[in-house]
């Protein structure tokens, strides 16, 4: 949306380019650009060790923003927030002698959230959502909103699909205003609440990336937005299934992740047990259905674990025996 | 123990001035005065034209702001990225004056190795919360731009929304330009909110004129009266950088 003002043979460097920091030398090889945003442009790059991915930039106050959070969040200790910080640097333009900030990453790779789920299936909208939510929640526990939340900003990895953020450029401490956002999925655009980096504000953007999600189409505010979203998930088969949830995210019900999450889930499993009702049926018994089924789903998990500890002991033994 | 206010005019238009002083020059003339002015051109479907583009890259390069083109459509999320992005950027000079200070003089942020780098970046961005803000809002209603008026209108509900949820106060006045009886007109004075500005914008003529230049030229002379009225620091850029020992 921004112009950018970055030069443009900046984004089209050629493959093979090594870019080597003035400051610790290490060298870089381009493979390929991997895409480009409003700060910048991201490549795949080659390092003496592994693959990596290697924002460049002319805006050394949006690297160093950007350094500062994936620095923080290699201090949260055990799980991937985002990409994890490898090195930063400047390298010196030989065409314009001019000296480009650039940060190394580890390099994630996967499909974007809206490719993946062309692929694999709707129902893996849900199973990624809570995903994404297990990931905020650890983010605000440690005092930050990821703020600029979209599908572009999600990758699912493999082998095992699982979520990653990318570009923490909008990544705010809770208290103050939101660094950067996008309107579709920003309440203020929505006229439904204001722009504080509170955990509420991640929140209504994951109701919006999965109202998206069935809605494949972007659309605009027409009028009154929060009556717009509602008619908008009645109409939809999915997202009727959650709307309850969807609901109280939009209107930023949930102050904290887990109460989403847990509803969520219960929401879930009670889509999957019950045979179709009509809706204020449904959320009258929704309680009790709850609890029932959280315990026959305990049972299948216990047994499954029989089965598959005993699977893994047959397993054991017979290399012991060769 | 107070801080000082960063002071911002946010000029909005379509297109080229006709009449009175080159804006170029006004907008110097602000900066002298530690006022950034920042641009934003508001296009139709059609391209500005090469005078008008130029003019609004002068005038936000001399004012020491930013500039931005776009479509009405985009008026919202520009509005706001580019206030934020100048308050930014004179926070920012304001830090590296003071590193100089420290450091010594031919020492920039760049120079520095990256990880310190970081920590004068937090600097930057706390001050960018806390800071006080006040910003001229100073909108082209001639010819064109009337249709354009109502976006215009949302956009600065959107900007209040965004600075409103700092942690510093923020202060907003609305001129249009060309007014009805002379060549700007206020319509909002200074307030915290802008949406006080909902009843008064319909009310708006649009006329032939774009006097661009002595719009800002007034615009300037509103923060000079606040200022003395206030009793801050006079002088020339210590406006912002002065005061809280
Ligand atoms: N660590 C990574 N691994 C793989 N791909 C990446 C990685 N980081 C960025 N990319 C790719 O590069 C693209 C642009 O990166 P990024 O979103 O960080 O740029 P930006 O300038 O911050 O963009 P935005 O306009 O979203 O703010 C991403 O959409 C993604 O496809």
């Amino acid at each position: 949306m921004m112009n950018h003002t970055l030069k443009n043979h900046l984004c089209n460097l050629r493959a093979g380019t090594v870019i080597t920091g003035k400051w610790h030398k290490h060298g870089y090889k381009i493979i390929k650009r991997l895409g480009k945003g409003a700060n910048g442009v991201v490549y795949l790059a080659e390092s003496t060790k592994e693959l990596v991915a290697l924002k460049l930039s002319d805006n050394s106050t949006a690297i160093t923003s950007e350094v500062n959070v994936l620095r923080r969040f290699s201090k949260v200790q055990g799980v991937a927030l985002g990409p994890s910080l490898l090195d930063v640097d400047d390298w010196r333009d030989p065409y314009t002698n001019q000296v480009i900030p650039f940060y190394v990453m580890e390099y994630i790779k996967g499909d974007e959230f809206f490719t993946f789920i062309r692929k694999r299936g709707k129902e893996w909208i849900v199973i990624l959502v809570l995903q994404l939510l297990s990931a905020l929640e650890k983010l605000h526990k440690e005092g930050w909103v990821f703020g600029d939340l979209k599908p572009e900003n999600l990758l699912v990895a493999g082998p095992a699909p699982t979520i990653r953020l990318l570009d923490v450029g909008g990544t705010t401490l809770q208290g103050r205003a939101i660094k950067e956002f996008t309107e579709f999925y920003d309440r203020g655009y929505w006229g439904i609440g204001s722009r504080k980096a509170e955990p509420s504000y991640d929140l209504f953007a994951v109701a919006m990336i999965m109202i998206h999600a069935c809605y494949p189409t972007r659309f605009e505010k027409k009028g009154d937005g929060r009556r717009q979203l509602m008619s908008m998930i009645q109409a939809d088969a999915t997202l009727r299934k959650y709307q309850s949830v969807l609901i109280k995210a939009i209107n930023g019900e949930y102050k904290q992740v887990a109460e989403m999450k847990r509803d969520l889930i219960a929401a879930i499993h009670h889509d999957s047990y019950m045979p179709r009702q009509k809706t204020n049926e449904r959320t009258r018994t929704a309680g009790r259905h709850k609890k029932r089924k959280k315990r026959s789903g305990l049972v299948e998990t216990t047994m499954i674990v029989m089965a598959l500890l005993f699977i893994y002991v047959l397993y054991i033994y017979g290399k012991v025996l060769q | 123990m107070r801080k000082g206010a960063l002071r911002q005019i946010l000029l909005i238009t379509d297109g080229c001035s006709n009449h009175g002083e080159d804006p170029i020059a006004m907008a110097a003339l602000a900066r002298e005065q530690g006022i950034t002015v920042n641009v934003i051109g508001v296009l139709d479907q059609d391209t500005i034209d090469e005078n008008g583009l130029r003019e609004i890259e002068g005038i936000a390069m001399s004012g020491g702001g930013v500039s931005q083109v776009v479509y009405a459509k985009q008026l919202s999320q520009t509005v706001q990225m580019v206030t934020r992005k100048a308050m930014t950027q004179t926070l920012q000079g304001v830090v590296n004056r003071e590193l100089k200070q420290i450091l010594g003089s031919d020492v920039s942020l760049e120079d520095l190795p990256p990880e310190k780098r970081g920590e004068v970046m937090e600097v930057v961005d706390e001050l960018g919360e806390t800071v006080e803000l006040e910003v001229l809002i100073l909108i082209d209603t001639s010819g064109s731009m009337k249709t354009k008026l109502p976006t215009v209108k949302e956009a600065l509900f959107d900007l209040s929304l965004s600075l409103n949820a700092r942690i510093g106060d923020n202060r907003f006045a609305v001129f249009v330009f060309p007014g009805k009886h002379s060549d700007v007109e206020k319509v909002l004075d200074w307030t915290p909110k802008l949406e006080a500005l909902s009843t008064i914008f319909p009310k708006l003529t649009s006329g032939g004129l774009t006097p661009t230049g002595p719009a800002l030229r007034e615009a300037m002379t509103y923060f000079n009266q606040k200022r003395s009225l206030r009793r801050l620091i006079s002088g020339d850029e210590s406006y912002f950088e002065e005061s809280s020992m």
